[in-house]
């Protein structure tokens, strides 16, 4: 113990850590490895059975696949978005960074049902989208038109205070020195950006996996083609098959950590790559 | 590569930036601007770099008007306040940058870069910081390769902004010492923006002295030290002592002591005030024939080749401390002690009408 103890003018190393551990395990650890006892009840025939049946694996592809599109969308479109808001002044400039933070803070089941009445044949926007021959809402484009809304803010918040900090001196020192404005954006601004661009897109993405509420709404919920693994879950959940609703969560929790696994390593390598050469 | 600058003007909003600037900088110069915060020093560079654009007024580089030419075809090389290095490339890629965006046609070979980048890291001493980070180097060492990084794509003239302001007093003067030399060296026509006159009066061949906007006075360090136009530049190039006094037909006089002001020969009485600068006062214990004025000392600073008096003046209204500066030999002589009365005598006198005294008038 003594070996980490770092003299510090703040006091409390050992209680802090201590409540840290205790505050973790409470909240996180301890309900975690709940869903991995209880999915033990099972063999592994069983098991297996239960999370490769056709319908699950559907459901996986479908909430992996259309998170994975929205997360790539919002970070092309957050940075687009957190450009703006650094870079130009225009009138309700506040109003709309205020905005951003509203999936934030929307019940999930609101932004559902309004993107749903938006969305609908009959809606705003699917009235004029439906003769096209697009249909949005209760197909799997409406879960990825879900999921795009509520991770937006994930990926503007976290590239924001970073575009914030390159100094405007970086882009006339690259102008001076020849650069086109394709060249200091490839070599200056993106490279600088890209670690909390990465951040942005695993928190959104994490988010999207992880999303009911505002999906289930939009989704119609049809079983192999519109139904997410979260509503798998709950219609085990409701048929009182606890083992199965924590198998298939177990399968979640493992992809889910190991995505997050390979993004913090692509990220630490590329800090590593970038400070200590 | 000669610059010249006509009839050049900037306003932001209601603060006037740049006030109708007229300057030719010849070239091979090395060209101080001068003048505290505000006073447009700044603005002119970077107008001249193409970062500003000027509300009227030309910029001609090699009498060829470059006001709509682009900032990245002037050819022109700019160091920042704050050496503005890209920090996720090593010191070599960032000095390398300049070559390595040019259209193919003209980029050379990555063994010309090579070759071109080492040099120019050897040029700045810093050949063996190659492969490090912005972040791992000290401040003086970043200026050095932000300098080096201006230097990569052969400009025909080199601006830089304070480019000692963000370092600590001692790299400061190493590095000016260490930019003259390397001006000389190269003979490129540079301008640099300061707002410490020891740095501009020691580095540059000429000082362009700017205060609201304006140009007060053009000159070598010697001209506008010892013969500064006016009284803002006197006051703002190094300590003066003031004086009030009164001036008639080419004499002048402070109390008791009359001078001679030859340059003021055929003016009517009038108020002035007038500047003395430290060194330029004789101190002695008694009166010796000539008029002297009665001070007191009141502080002695001894440290250093120069000894610092300051004194104030026996029985008069005005109780400023006058600054004097006595060679260590004098000081011994004169053996002078804090409470010691002295006499003063002024040198050399510069006279200009009293601005508060004026402005009575007006009023």
């Amino acid at each position: 113990m003594s070996t980490f103890k770092q003299y510090s003018v703040l006091p409390g190393f050992s209680l802090a850590l201590g409540f840290t551990l205790l505050y973790l395990s409470l909240i996180v650890l301890i309900p975690l490895s709940a869903t991995f006892i209880q999915t033990a009840e099972l063999s592994w025939q069983e098991f297996w059975a239960t999370v490769t049946a056709p319908r699950v694996v559907a459901s996986y592809r479908l909430t992996f696949g259309a998170s994975l599109a929205a997360a790539l969308v919002n970070a092309v479109f957050g940075l687009l978005v957190a450009w703006v808001l650094v870079r130009y002044r225009f009138p309700g400039k506040r109003f709309v960074d205020a905005l951003i933070d509203l999936p934030f803070a929307l019940p999930t089941a609101v932004a559902g049902i309004t993107l749903t009445a938006i969305y609908a044949g009959n809606g705003w926007i699917g009235q004029y989208l439906e003769p096209l021959g697009v249909k949005i809402a209760y197909t799997p484009l409406g879960v990825f038109v879900a999921l795009t809304f509520i991770g937006l803010p994930f990926v503007v918040r976290t590239v924001q205070p970073v575009l914030e900090d390159i100094e405007p001196e970086l882009e006339e020192a690259a102008a001076m020195l020849g650069a086109t404005r394709l060249q200091t954006f490839q070599r200056i601004i993106f490279p600088t950006v890209l670690p909390a661009l990465t951040t942005g897109f695993a928190l959104a993405f994490a988010r999207a996996i992880g999303e009911y509420g505002s999906v289930i709404f939009i989704a119609g919920n049809m079983p192999m083609i519109s139904e997410i693994t979260p509503l798998l879950i709950i219609t085990k959940l409701e048929q009182y098959d606890y083992t199965g609703a924590t198998a298939i969560a177990v399968v979640m929790l493992v992809i889910s950590f190991a995505l997050l696994l390979i993004i913090n390593v692509l990220q630490w390598w590329n800090r590593h790559r970038n400070s200590l050469a | 590569m000669s610059i010249e600058i006509s009839n050049l003007s900037k306003q932001f909003g209601s603060f006037v930036a740049l006030d109708h600037i007229h300057l030719a900088i010849k070239p091979g110069e090395l060209l101080a601007l001068l003048g505290p915060s505000g006073s447009g020093k700044t603005t002119l560079l970077r107008v001249i770099a193409g970062l500003e654009t000027a509300d009227s007024g030309q910029v001609l580089f090699n009498n060829e008007d470059s006001t709509s030419k682009h900032v990245r075809d002037r050819q022109v090389g700019f160091v920042f306040q704050h050496y503005a290095l890209f920090r996720n490339m090593t010191i070599f890629e960032n000095v390398a940058f300049g070559l390595r965006v040019r259209p193919k046609k003209h980029r050379p070979t990555s063994q010309e870069i090579d070759q071109r980048v080492t040099h120019l890291l050897k040029l700045v001493q810093l050949d063996w910081l190659a492969d490090r980070y912005p972040h791992q180097l000290s401040g003086g060492q970043r200026q050095r390769i932000a300098l080096a990084r201006a230097l990569a794509v052969e400009p025909k003239v080199l601006l830089l902004d304070e480019p000692f302001g963000a370092l600590d007093a001692k790299v400061r003067k190493e590095l000016r010492a260490w930019l003259r030399k390397l001006h000389d060296d190269m003979h490129i026509t540079s301008i640099f923006v300061t707002h410490d006159q020891e740095e501009a009066l020691e580095v540059a061949d000429r000082v362009v002295v700017m205060n609201q906007g304006r140009i007060e006075q053009i000159g070598t360090p010697d001209e506008v030290y010892e013969k500064p136009a006016n009284p803002f530049i006197y006051e703002f190039l190094g300590h003066v002592n003031l004086f009030h006094g009164r001036v008639q037909r080419g004499r002048a006089w402070i109390d008791n002591i009359e001078i001679h002001a030859p340059e003021h020969a055929e003016a009517d009485a009038f108020e002035a005030i007038a500047y003395v600068r430290p060194h330029e006062i004789e101190v002695e214990r008694e009166i010796n024939g000539e008029p002297a004025l009665a001070a007191r000392v009141v502080h002695v600073l001894s440290t250093g080749r120069v000894v610092k008096l300051e004194l104030v003046r026996n029985n008069h209204q005005n109780q400023d401390t006058i600054q004097v500066e006595l060679s260590k030999e004098r000081f011994r002589a004169l053996q002078l002690a804090k409470g010691d009365k002295v006499y003063i005598r002024p040198r050399r006198l510069d006279f200009f009408p009293d601005p508060a005294n004026q402005s009575l008038l007006a009023s």
